[in-house]
């Protein structure tokens, strides 16, 4: 339908009609459930679609046409490093012998998925310097979790249990402060400094027999190298606090910083980031963390293990009585770092350096193009990213980030991160990635200045964008106040489905 | 740099763009002493040789046994029609719907699942989605403490105990996480001890938060789902129902015995095993906790024409938004694991899933009966739906000797719950829809040749097994 036609679409359940469908699975007996007491059986059947394959092929086919991906396009979204997802990769972890291993079969039975798993870890440690790395963690929230738990285990092992706070600075992800609060600790922000750096005189003045940990992104979420960050670091360990990393913008410093041997004590790394695992619509991630001399003990349960006659085998549960526990179960979103493995190994040192020498000259190269349209907030050196804003355009004309964002869709872009860090006016967080030609940064930066002057001389078109989209602007504040949230039979209140 | 467009003239063109000689000048703000030591990793590989490299990792795992492996995760036939959706790009290439009007695929996609997972489970409000059935489990518990302002959760021995080592961690801070026992022996051996709970539920001054247990529960038996409940609810408790959404077709589902959240894995809706991943965390709950639950949320709402479109929804919940006072810190998930979901329930529509449950307890009254008949009868005498515990003598070296057999058989117990004395010499066998008579015969006579002594017979290369029976997605 996207060729022609209306292209929004019926829900499954407006589709479904009674009869339809079949011929997958085998009748099993009439007496299958007769040992089921009554009891515990379900009475009223789920009122699941009833289609054939064609309508469902249909369904999911059309309804992809509504999406934009990488795929189809730029996706310059700051912070989360959408760069090409190669096609390898899917094949990789595809192969019957990953796809189809069980996550309790027995080692013996395994020894290929944890030969890889093993020599991942092995990579990742020495991309970030660390002394180990757990692949463990779904995601890299649930490894910014791993991390502080296990910080909260070093010091609780120490007696020293009177650090209940975590610092993290205003320009920080979500993800950190919530971390904290998910582990129970309280969060203390420290603003930035003017330059957009880590203040190191307020963390100074925050830190003490109370502080936990410091969280720091690095290069920041400002797409700026911490240069100060050897003296920060001091700082927090003669605290006797520990420092965590957040590994979101590693693509910028591969072969170029590595965080253990800065100092930091422990990290993550975001697998759909650096190392072009897919996004999937939000997700899977895979989230592992290295650690540091200090918190080895610690790291969750099972490790990967090299066995004395060559082979691999999984930790048993309480092998290690330090550990933290388990963060999930089983082993990790392996299906996931099968991909992470392939990209890493098709790389190498040099181009995993290449990657991101590449990704920063990109991303200098777009805010060259970009200066004198709009604000740029931090006039120095970028990283992998940077922080353009539309605060002088809104003074002049009215017309807003998100209307610009919007506007970019109807240029055939995907918006950039928007009002993220919180702590820039109007600010549009944009991400190159190195897999993006110099005529796609062209023709966006093209884009962006046609739209910095459209402002002026029609800001109503601006205003007004999207205008080529499948959709309109949402209205999402009904759908806050009252939700929506599951399909019901049609009442007669609904927006009617499109034909 | 194997996936990169620019040449030498590129990097040029873009280095002179911004006045510089080398890019290393955008490196300067590293300061000296902090630089990276030489990345020391192998040479970059050509694509031809890294795939021999992954083939020959893959083919070292071995993939020719027939496996009565469930324990958490279920072999299940996954129509190739999920996997091909899954490969479209435009799915699988595109991130969170931050912009609504270029990810309504997305977006009614995770609508869609919301309202295919309400249904299977009978409760209003789902979440798209979280890591696995662990960590929904852990999600769960923290949500009857946020909504009962309590700290103690107790959990039935029950539960998958990954679930309960996870839950152990999430709750290191501060909560409370009691297990309730499960009965020792007669007819509800196997299954959560009621009156343990009637007491850990009426301890002076200690008010639970939620009670939680698992339906099958881990050692495949059918719990008392409604009489838990009631015991929870009169504590001022809540119940999470921790599920297996297939069995959803045939058992009674959470909204119908009272639970107030479920929680579960997702894999046997079309997902692979994968050695662990990624798979698909489920959570739901009543209306009544929608303001309590973490992860997405999807609702239908208009455009500024009127046109029906959807959009994410109850924002202040997460953390993006809220920071430290957000319900999680989820932000990436699972939602193509979601997809995945849905696409296999729509292509197999509910007879099919009923059929996939049936066929699968079909199998196992087979396998049980083929078990027995070489002297490995079942531990627990009560009812089971697919999965069942088999007491076998020295198991952990039986099951060794199986795999020369070309049987996995199971899980050794003792190795999953070391602290069980009663489960000592127990496999934890399952059987489902692809289960044929070929393995469970295979499974029985090897058990009984290696229960009276004999020697493995040679398997013949490809006899039975997995045959790549189970796709899955490779998601």
């Amino acid at each position: 339908m996207s060729v022609t036609g209306p292209r929004l679409q019926p829900t499954l359940f407006e589709r479904s009609r009674p009869g339809r469908g079949g011929g997958k699975i085998p009748h099993p007996p009439k007496d299958a459930l007769a040992r089921i007491p009554a009891a515990a059986r379900r009475v009223d059947p789920p009122a699941l679609p009833e289609l054939n394959e064609l309508e469902v092929v249909r369904h999911y086919v059309n309804l992809s046409q509504l999406n934009f991906a990488i795929d189809t396009g730029f996706y310059p979204l700051g912070s989360c490093t959408m760069k090409f997802n190669p096609k390898l990769n899917e094949w990789a972890a595809r192969l019957p012998g990953f796809a189809s291993l069980h996550p309790m079969s027995p080692d013996e039975v395994a020894q290929g998925t944890l030969q890889l798993l093993w020599e991942l870890e092995g990579a990742l440690t020495e991309i970030s310097g660390m002394r180990a790395v757990t692949l463990q963690p779904a995601a890299g929230a649930q490894g910014e979790l791993t991390g502080i738990l296990m910080i909260r285990a070093y010091h609780r092992a120490r007696g020293d249990t009177d650090r209940d706070e975590v610092l993290v600075p205003d320009s920080s992800h979500g993800t950190n402060p919530a971390t904290a609060s998910m582990a129970g600790f309280r969060t203390i922000t420290i603003p930035s400094a003017a330059d957009g750096g880590v203040d190191v005189a307020a963390f100074r003045a925050a830190l003490g027999p109370r502080t936990a940990a410091v969280m720091i992104t690095n290069p920041s979420t400002l797409g700026l190298f911490e240069s100060r960050i050897g003296e920060l670091l001091d700082a927090v360990h003669e605290a006797g606090a520990l420092a965590y990393m957040d590994g979101a913008n590693l693509n910028a410093i591969m072969g170029r910083f590595k965080p253990g041997e800065a100092g930091f004590d422990v990290m993550h790394f975001n697998v759909h980031k650096t190392f072009s695992t897919p996004h999937g619509g939000g997700g899977p991630g895979a989230g592992p963390v290295g650690v540091g001399e200090r918190l080895l003990p610690y790291l969750p349960e099972p490790r990967v293990l090299r066995t004395d006659d060559g082979g691999f085998r999984l930790e048993r549960i309480g092998e290690r009585e330090t550990s933290i526990g388990r963060m999930r179960s089983f082993a990790g979103n392996t299906g996931v770092l099968v991909r992470a493995y392939a990209y890493i190994r098709a790389h190498g040192g040099t181009g995993l350096r290449e990657v991101s020498d590449d990704a920063v000259l990109a991303a200098n190269y777009l805010k060259h193009r970009l200066e004198g349209a709009y604000d740029i907030p931090y006039d120095r050196a970028c990283k992998h990213e940077f922080v353009a804003s539309a605060a002088s355009i809104k003074q002049r004309t009215g017309v807003r980030t998100l209307d610009i964002a919007k506007r970019l869709i109807d240029h055939g872009f995907h918006p950039p991160t928007i009002y993220f860090p919180l702590i820039v006016e109007e600010g549009m967080l944009i991400e190159p990635t190195e897999t993006e030609s110099v005529e796609t940064l062209d023709a966006f930066a093209d884009a962006l200045i046609a739209i910095a002057a459209e402002a002026t001389s029609d800001p109503e078109a601006v205003t007004s964008a999207p205008h080529t989209a499948p959709v309109r602007r949402l209205d999402e504040a009904t759908a806050a106040r009252q939700p929506n949230l599951r399909w019901r039979p049609m009442t007669g209140l609904e927006t009617p489905c499109p034909d | 740099m194997p996936y990169g467009p620019h040449t030498a003239d590129d990097r040029e063109r873009m280095l002179g763009a911004l006045g510089l000689a080398s890019v290393d000048e955008l490196f300067a703000d590293i300061p000296e002493a902090l630089r990276a030591s030489r990345l020391d990793l192998p040479p970059p590989e050509p694509e031809l040789e890294l795939a021999a490299r992954l083939s020959a990792l893959a083919a070292r795992n071995r993939t020719d046994l027939a496996s009565f492996l469930g324990a958490g995760v279920y072999r299940h036939w996954s129509p190739p029609v999920v996997d091909q959706i899954l490969l479209r790009g435009e799915w699988y290439t595109a991130y969170t719907p931050y912009q609504p009007e270029v990810s309504q695929g997305t977006l009614q996609s995770i609508y869609e699942y919301e309202s295919l997972i309400a249904e299977l489970v009978d409760l209003d409000v789902v979440s798209a989605s979280h890591y696995d059935g662990a960590a929904a489990t852990a999600e769960a518990a923290l949500m009857t403490c946020r909504a009962t302002r309590r700290d103690r959760v107790l959990v039935s021995r029950g539960v998958h105990p990954h679930y309960r080592e996870t839950l152990r961690t999430y709750f290191g801070g501060g909560l409370v996480l009691e297990e309730i026992p499960l009965v020792a022996d007669g007819e509800d051996a196997g299954t959560t001890d009621l009156a343990a709970l009637e007491r850990l539920l009426a301890e002076p001054d200690r008010p639970v938060a939620g009670v939680i247990a698992a339906q099958p529960d881990f050692l495949g038996l059918l719990e008392p789902m409604p009489e838990i409940g009631v015991l929870a609810h009169a504590a001022g408790a809540l119940f999470v129902a921790v599920i297996e959404p297939v069995s959803l077709a045939v058992l009674a589902p959470p909204g119908a015995y009272g639970a107030d959240i479920a929680a579960g894995e997702g894999q046997p809706l079309g997902i692979a095993p994968q050695y662990g991943g990624p798979y698909l965390g489920l959570l739901a709950s009543t209306d009544a906790l929608v303001r309590q639950i973490p992860g997405r949320l999807v609702g239908m709402t208009t455009d500024l024409d009127g046109q029906r479109a959807f959009v994410m929804t109850m924002r202040a919940r997460e953390q993006d938004i809220r920071r430290d006072k957000a319900a999680s810190n989820i932000c990436t998930n699972q939602a193509l694991l979601a997809l995945a979901a849905s696409v296999y329930l729509a292509t197999i529509g509910p007879h099919g899933l009923r059929d996939v449950a049936a066929g699968g307890a079909a199998r196992a009254t087979e396998l049980q009966t083929a078990l027995a008949a070489v002297g490995a009868p079942r531990i627990h005498p009560g009812p089971y739906l697919n999965e069942f515990a088999i007491r076998v003598p020295d198991a952990r070296a039986v099951h060794r000797r199986l795999l020369d057999h070309g049987v996995l058989a199971g899980l050794v117990l003792a190795d999953a719950a070391p602290d069980d004395p009663s489960l000592a010499d127990g496999l934890l066998v399952c059987a489902t829809e692809v289960t044929t008579s070929d393995e469970i015969a295979r499974f029985a006579d090897a058990l009984g040749d290696v229960l009276r002594g004999r020697p493995p017979v040679a398997v013949e290369a490809g006899a039975g097994g997995n045959n790549g029976a189970t796709t899955g997605t490779g998601r």
